[in-house]
């Protein structure tokens, strides 16, 4: 029973291996679904609203009603992942139920704990959670996260908080890297972290699932941005379908993400892209998603 | 002995591993321009079919790759890679390199739920660790196609020539068995890229 547990949290977090170099796109409907299929998304996350909106509606956001996402489970033959609300380990088995391919505990939506977080190791569907440092990435981990992404600011169009959790979490595991294995028991007591997540971190030189870059990417650019700073993908939330011409732009996306390295086809991937999403940015905003979940 | 591996998207990276555990050398492509570098077979990873067919025909290779193919660049496909080379997928309308005379049927154990690993023989190799993520395998194979391994009834893997096609993942396990299956049919004929297309 236990082998079994734990092969099929390598399974989710090989599923994960899969999705690299992919990028992963919001969509509300079927028909954006088909979009971002087409358009070469390596997986699409279904929510009735994405973050900008949630922004702007304000109030209480939870987990998508279950038809609307197995009306997109059908329009598309890519993974499709869900959100639940942080805690909410009852969204977490509805969710499971529908045969997600995976859930997002996410802080987009309002949390339902103050405290936990779900234990994901009691769900044989994977999780992806999101963190601004180490230590939440290694916390996720040890509670059962496949996959890992940063917590930008989602909803924001601007990509700042997506930075600075990309380079924060790149600087601690350098740091991890070089210590000696004695200062390893230490540091673990200063994340809050299990010492063989630490170890594993300290031989490896990065995380033991897979790390995308979400929250505020908005262009090519963006997207190639995060990818340069070491992101292993992007998920690509308001960017493309509050932008003018969401089929060019997620396409853009995908082609820069692919090839995030090479400036001229950077730059040719960026032309003529129609308006991007107006975004706002994070000293305009009253409500930093970022802060929810520790 | 040069490997080019499709970088357009997936798990490419764990393939570039198990050749250089093996001291085998390879690069990546991500572009037309990569093309311009001779190699002596190819690697299509594990990822998502949908994403990598369209990337490798709107970055201008998938022509390039399907003539060499065609003309028996050896190649090895796993998970969404023999899909690629399916000539036949029954249960989509796309077909990609359509270099292998078989029927493949995508997500065929349904969603990430349905995601298995076992241990069973392939070919003459006893006892190949497998793992099988939203895996494909092989309905039906045309004459020709040499079955390599079934799983519960159904083809996993199979060889067509010099090309092989694998529903699972061996890139994700330390066994590089499989890896060097391929790295002989490469080495049968050592034709480079130049030479094929002469």
């Amino acid at each position: 029973m236990e082998q079994q547990a734990a092969d099929r949290y390598q399974l989710n977090k090989e599923l994960a291996q899969m999705l690299k170099g992919g990028v992963i796109m919001d969509v509300t409907t079927p028909e954006q679904a088909r979009i971002a299929e087409e358009a070469g998304a390596c997986a699409v996350m279904a929510l009735e609203r994405i973050p900008a909106d949630i922004r702007a509606a304000g109030g209480v956001s939870r987990m998508s009603d279950p038809k609307m996402i197995k009306g997109i489970q059908q329009a598309v033959s890519i993974p499709v992942m869900a959100k639940c609300r942080i805690g909410h380990f009852v969204e977490a088995q509805i969710l499971e139920a529908i045969e997600i391919d995976y859930i997002d505990e996410s802080e987009v939506l309002s949390p339902a704990d103050d405290i936990y977080h779900i234990d994901k190791t009691k769900f044989r569907v994977p999780f992806v959670c999101g963190a601004r440092d180490l230590g939440e990435a290694l916390r996720r981990i040890n509670e059962g996260a496949s996959m890992i992404r940063t917590k930008g600011e989602p909803g924001t169009g601007d990509v700042v908080q997506a930075v600075r959790h990309m380079r924060l979490m790149n600087a601690e595991i350098a740091k991890i890297t070089a210590m000696r294995e004695d200062e390893l028991f230490n540091e673990a007591k200063e994340l809050q972290v299990p010492y063989d997540l630490v170890l594993y971190v300290h031989q490896h030189g990065r995380l033991p699932v897979v790390n995308f870059a979400a929250g505020g990417v908005a262009t090519p650019a963006d997207a190639a941005l995060m990818m340069q700073l070491g992101a292993e993908g992007v998920f690509v939330g308001s960017g493309i379908f509050k932008s003018g011409n969401p089929q060019k732009r997620a396409a853009a996306i995908v082609k820069a993400v692919t090839n995030f390295t090479d400036q001229e086809m950077l730059a040719a991937l960026s032309e003529d892209l129609g308006e991007a999403m107006v975004g706002i940015n994070e000293q305009e905003i009253e409500l930093l998603m970022a802060e929810r979940g520790r | 002995m040069r490997i080019a591996i499709s970088a357009v998207q997936g798990a490419f990276i764990e393939h570039q591993q198990m050749l250089s555990s093996l001291g085998v050398e390879c690069f990546e492509l991500r572009q037309r321009a990569d093309l311009h570098r001779s190699f002596d077979g190819l690697i299509l990873p594990g990822g998502e079919s949908t994403v990598q067919g369209k990337l490798l025909r709107e970055l201008g290779m998938f022509d390039e790759l399907q003539q060499l193919l065609r003309q028996g660049l050896p190649v090895l496909g796993t998970c969404a890679g023999l899909i690629l080379l399916a000539q036949h997928i029954s249960n989509d309308e796309q077909r990609y390199f359509a270099t292998m005379p078989l029927t493949v049927r995508r997500n065929a154990y349904g969603r990430q739920l349905g995601s298995f690993s076992v241990t069973a023989r392939c070919g003459s190799l006893e006892a190949v660790p497998m793992r099988f993520i939203r895996a494909p395998y092989i309905e039906s194979a045309e004459a020709g196609v040499e079955i390599l391994a079934e799983v519960g009834g159904k083809i996993v893997a199979a060889r067509y020539q010099r090309q092989l096609g694998l529903a699972f993942h061996p890139e994700l396990t330390g066994d590089s068995r499989l890896h060097q299956l391929f790295l002989s049919l490469v080495r049968g004929d050592s034709r480079t890229k130049e030479a094929v297309l002469a």
